[in-house]
């Protein structure tokens, strides 16, 4: 199962702490699994089978049952993700304005596809499936920020404004 | 918390709420009593937080200050109005004045001449409440709210959700203690049933059956389930209750819980809906602490309790069975029926599963009584349903109608028209399982067997508006690639049957379609409909086939004549310069990613098609209008 492709997992001794501190307070709840996983990928950013293996161990359950969860909900993610997370809405309200348009050009600009990292880790995209925000389609959130009414040049004048703070690394 | 608390605290917060429910002259009075001069509602939903609402209410708290009138005025952070495309949205009472797409220094305005002067700003108000002689009208009175019946989001964008208070005020949990002071389990249910509740989710069965159903299985444990993930794509009714009034999905489960004897109850929740989620936690801690929940729940010795769990991102997991599996732990795959959850549910127990929007109608029902609530609807759908609208459509927002409502009255009206001019072609409602409404059925009520008849369903309540623009192919190809992601893989007729169903529309998009492919198509979604394990893969085939039913001629065009009229497949489009209308003023050459634009300033450019990436930034680009496709 490991993949040569992903990078080394760097867990600190506080993230254990603190993953370990979760498994105990939830190892007797029914159903238990999910919302330890919700946790742990809070704690390590995303899910490295290291981490998988820990919460098999703390919640007496088997690694691939843990593995069998983390690979059916697109929420876990096995990889890391960049500092910044784009995630571009690709629901129905904004892909009749335009959202393929959108993506597309954030693809470009960034030099990688949906669901991939770039190589200095600063950028991820994802595509993601109505954040509710209709109103203002088509979108796309930068982390925890909503860009909304977008057009493809617009999205280049953003993009620029994070890679400018990031020191133009990209 | 005994029922005289409970009054009391209704009476001390009433006139609070009531201020922002009444005609001006009336709030006036009632505004004297509450030791505010006026209150000022800024609606912290998720349409309006994104568009910034955050940023003015902060602007909002200085100005206040600044003006030296922070103890006059009082501040409400509400859920959703509803119109979210004027987002983010201010109210100001008890005038009734509603401001549209606040910023920063608009609202210093406001706080100056309005609140402190007394003088509406009359230019920053939402147009359409000033009339064009300057009078302003109530927000009752406009076109968008006007048609709009509101029973299950009667409390979103008047009270403060995290304050259950504010419920209280306004009959917040007294359809709980009516249930569990004067009425037995069974006339709770017979209430509900008499009512004619459906389901909101998009199933429509009737909720009191299947309370009935949940009630009649022995066993000493069940459970009451809250359906509160709201996957379909351009959906947020469920989201916008929740961050508006969870106190009422919590008395709502609550009365089901006393109704089918279960002391436990689960609400399961998109993890993507972090406001909903957030206050939805808070929510729960203040019933608690008020005793709404927990034991000898006031004072009748009924115990219950809720737990909220977080989805993961699995569109599967809002089907009811692969719903309570994901709450077990496990991958949430779809269970097969019989045995129905009424009877073997979560847990192995007999479990209650209802929407969002189902249990919002529940205390109201109570409350109120069936006859009250089975007045208004039609003859098999009652009471009301809240519609996300969006898409090609002026106010995109979140509207709740009567049942039988017609389409042309939710686009025209309420919805304020197709915008830029252009032609209304079709609603889609009901998402990846569900269908297109034509133009020429414009005039269909809108209720749960009219929709079924035109082969579309009611579903959950996304409603996106198509406009001449949009080509029928590619929007069911949308829903298939759709459903190819979405599909948990565990029957065959719905993980292979939808990647099929994708190939077919993926060639026929490109032009290499054949005859014979629709009939295909139509053999392969037959099987589906009869043997897919759940409804996610019986319905995956409804967007092609009612696109096919009603378009037909679309799917014609693309196979024999390899066109598409709406310009949108890409294989099948040209993208040509009008040398009458161009001005040569060469930005789309300069502009064209793959250089394939030429001519000479002022002179009409010509585009070498085999260049041409068909990017289109030519035409989006172009300021008179020169480009088109064809």
């Amino acid at each position: 199962m490991a993949d040569k492709s992903l990078p080394e997992f760097k867990g600190t001794p506080e993230q254990e702490k603190k993953l370990l501190e979760v498994i105990e307070q939830n190892k007797d709840l029914p159903g238990a699994l999910l919302p330890v996983l919700h946790e742990a990928q809070e704690i390590y950013g995303y899910l490295p089978i290291e981490v998988q293996q820990k919460v098999a161990d703390g919640l007496n359950v088997s690694l691939s049952e843990v593995y069998g969860v983390a690979t059916f909900y697109s929420r876990f993610s096995l990889t890391p993700k960049g500092k910044h997370k784009i995630s571009v809405c690709l629901g129905t309200a904004c892909y009749v304005k335009g959202a393929d348009k959108v993506l597309a050009e954030v693809e470009k600009k960034l030099g990688i596809k949906s669901g991939e990292c770039t190589s200095d880790g600063l950028f991820s995209i994802d595509s993601c499936r109505c954040v509710g925000a209709c109103g203002l389609a088509p979108v796309m959130m930068i982390d925890e920020e909503v860009y909304g009414k977008l057009t493809p040049a617009e999205v280049d004048k953003i993009l620029d404004k994070y890679i400018a703070e990031e020191g133009g690394s990209n | 918390m005994t029922l005289e608390e409970l009054n009391n605290i209704k009476k001390e917060y009433e006139e609070l709420v009531m201020v922002r429910k009444v005609v001006k002259e009336e709030g006036e009075k009632l505004a004297a009593n509450t030791g505010y001069r006026k209150q000022v509602l800024v609606c912290g939903g998720t349409g309006c937080t994104s568009s910034g609402s955050k940023k003015v209410l902060a602007a909002l708290d200085e100005a206040l200050k600044e003006n030296g009138i922070e103890n006059e005025i009082h501040v409400v952070r509400t859920g959703c109005f509803g119109l979210c495309s004027l987002g983010p949205i201010m109210i100001v009472y008890p005038e009734g004045s509603f401001y549209s797409q606040a910023t920063p220094e608009g609202v210093k305005r406001i706080v100056k001449e309005h609140l402190k002067e007394g003088n509406v700003v009359k230019e920053l108000l939402y147009k359409e409440t000033v009339k064009d002689d300057g009078t302003i009208i109530s927000l009752s009175e406009t076109n968008f709210y006007k048609k709009q019946l509101r029973i299950a989001l009667r409390n979103c964008g008047v009270i403060d959700p995290e304050d259950i208070n504010e419920y209280i005020a306004t009959d917040g949990y007294q359809a709980l203690a009516k249930a569990l002071t004067t009425m037995t389990p069974d006339e709770v249910i017979q209430e509900v049933l008499d009512s004619g509740l459906r389901g909101r989710g998009g199933g429509g069965f009737p909720t009191g059956r299947k309370w009935m159903f949940a009630k009649a299985s022995k066993g000493d444990i069940k459970y009451v389930c809250c359906n509160a993930d709201e996957g379909d794509p351009g959906a947020f009714m469920d989201r916008s209750i929740l961050e508006g009034d969870p106190q009422c999905i919590i008395e709502a489960m609550a009365i089901a819980g006393y109704a089918i004897g279960a002391q436990r109850g689960f609400v399961y929740v998109r993890a993507e809906y972090p406001i909903a989620v957030n206050r939805l936690s808070i929510a729960l801690e203040q019933a608690r602490e008020k005793g709404f929940l927990g034991e000898n729940i006031l004072g009748t010795g009924f115990n219950f309790d809720i737990e909220i769990r977080l989805g993961a991102g699995a569109f599967v997991c809002g089907e009811e069975t692969a719903l309570m599996t994901s709450i077990e732990g496990n991958r949430g795959e779809p269970r097969p029926r019989p045995p129905f959850p009424a009877v073997k549910g979560l847990f192995g127990k007999p479990t209650v599963l209802n929407n969002v929007e189902t249990y919002a109608n529940i205390a109201q029902i109570i409350l109120k009584g069936s006859k009250w609530y089975s007045s208004m609807g039609t003859e098999t759908s009652k009471g009301t349903k809240v519609f996300a609208l969006g898409g090609k459509i002026t106010n995109v927002g979140l509207v709740e109608i009567p049942m039988g409502t017609t389409l042309r009255e939710i686009i025209e009206e309420i919805g304020g028209g197709i915008p830029n001019g252009k032609k209304f072609k079709a609603a889609q409602t009901g998402g990846p399982s569900g269908g297109c409404i034509p133009a020429e059925h414009i005039d269909t009520p809108i209720d749960y067997d009219s929709l079924l008849a035109i082969g579309s369903m009611m579903g959950s309540g996304g409603m996106i508006i198509l406009d001449e623009d949009s080509c029928m192919v590619d929007i069911a190809k949308f829903y298939l690639e759709f459903t190819v992601d979405e599909s948990c893989g565990k029957c065959t007729p719905c993980r292979v049957g939808t990647r099929r169903l994708l190939q077919y529309l993926d060639k026929i998009t490109q032009g290499k379609g054949e005859p014979e492919d629709l009939e295909k198509i139509e053999e392969l979604a037959q099987h589906m409909q009869k043997s897919s394990l759940c409804a996610l893969g019986q319905t995956a085939p409804n967007p092609i086939l009612s696109t096919m039913k009603f378009f037909r001629q679309e799917y014609v065009d693309h196979i024999y004549n390899k066109t598409c009229a709406a310009g949108v497949c890409k294989s099948l489009i040209k993208y040509e310069i009008i040398a009458d209308k161009c001005k040569g003023c060469t930005l789309c050459a300069r502009n064209c990613p793959a250089n394939a634009i030429t001519g000479k300033v002022r002179e009409p450019h010509v585009i070498d098609t085999d260049k041409c990436i068909k990017c289109g930034v030519c035409m989006s680009n172009c300021k008179f209008g020169a480009i088109r496709t064809v």
